[in-house]
């Protein structure tokens, strides 16, 4: 494999810092990964107009939110066919992220997860500004690997 | 039918006889058979006109595609606010992700799916008109785009 998807050696201390950092809610990304998008129709229509995020950065109660409302998702009309739908759903909830306790009210972007503008408030301005990228929520504009999971700097 | 007459005159020069006689036989059955075996994308277009039960326009449908319209999502008043002006250039969602030209010559394989048609005329009509397009809409934007 030539990706360095195999660097689980440095992922104990990681964990061990990331906890003490405080930063718990984070679950399955201690090691800069997750579990990439496995299911092919999630990955088709998740992918349309954004990367298909995997399942792992949200639990399910964001899940389900996200996925009551997608006739308005995010200021667009991203609607399934109630089949597709029910099933790309299912799939995000069966890999959704475990986290000890849900916030109030229920997270839906995670550009906005504490963890997540913690380590992008740096980036904010030049992804608006530059358009190669647009918006924090093009995570393969920086991590070339993110569809597969990976998330350390390139 | 112009392509298979092209094309059948070329070969012409290059032969004679009896050969000939067979080949242009042969181009007549073509032409004859070709409004049957129309491609998908022409297929999904004629759904849309007998739908609309009126001539489709390509100006008509440019001027829908480029207009500005009400009744949508805030951020996306136009389908060039994501497929910007230039329907031979790449467009970007919102999110960033590059949008495939949507001139057809640019992008060949463009409305050959009616399926895929349908889902993207419902949801995008929804996004920037706030309501489903009409067929005959959807006809002249394809119209217009067939052509680009």
């Amino acid at each position: 494999m030539k990706e360095p998807f195999a660097m689980t050696s440095k992922a104990p201390f990681v964990a061990a810092l990331a906890l003490l950092a405080g930063l718990a809610p984070r679950p399955g990304l201690a090691e800069g990964s997750v579990r990439q998008v496995t299911d092919p129709v999630a990955k088709e229509e998740c992918s349309a107009c954004h990367m298909a995020y995997q399942p792992a950065f949200l639990p399910a109660e964001s899940w389900k939110k996200i996925f009551a409302d997608l006739s308005n998702h995010f200021g667009e009309d991203a609607s399934l066919d109630p089949k597709t739908e029910a099933r790309i759903r299912n799939y995000y909830l069966r890999h959704a992220a475990r986290w000890r306790s849900i916030p109030k009210p229920v997270p839906i972007r995670i550009t906005e997860l504490p963890w997540f503008t913690r380590e992008h408030t740096r980036f904010a301005a030049r992804a608006k500004q530059d358009p190669k990228i647009g918006s924090l929520s093009n995570c393969t504009a920086c991590h070339r690997y993110a569809e597969r999971g990976w998330f350390e700097n390139d | 039918m112009k392509h298979v007459h092209d094309t059948g005159a070329s070969v012409a020069r290059s032969l004679s006889g009896p050969i000939l006689g067979t080949l242009m036989l042969t181009a007549a059955a073509v032409s004859l058979a070709l409004p049957v075996s129309a491609g998908p994308r022409e297929q999904i277009i004629a759904g849309y006109a007998a739908k609309a039960g009126k001539p489709l326009s390509a100006a008509r449908g440019k001027a829908f595609f480029m207009g500005t319209h009400k009744g949508g999502k805030p951020d996306t008043p136009s389908c060039t606010s994501c497929h910007t002006r230039n329907v031979h250039q790449w467009g970007r969602t919102r999110a960033g992700k590059p949008i495939a030209p949507m001139a057809v010559s640019k992008t060949p394989d463009r409305f050959t799916d009616p399926k895929k048609v349908e889902k993207w005329f419902r949801r995008n009509c929804r996004t920037v008109l706030g309501r489903e397009c009409t067929p005959l809409e959807k006809g002249d934007v394809l119209t217009w785009l067939s052509s680009q």
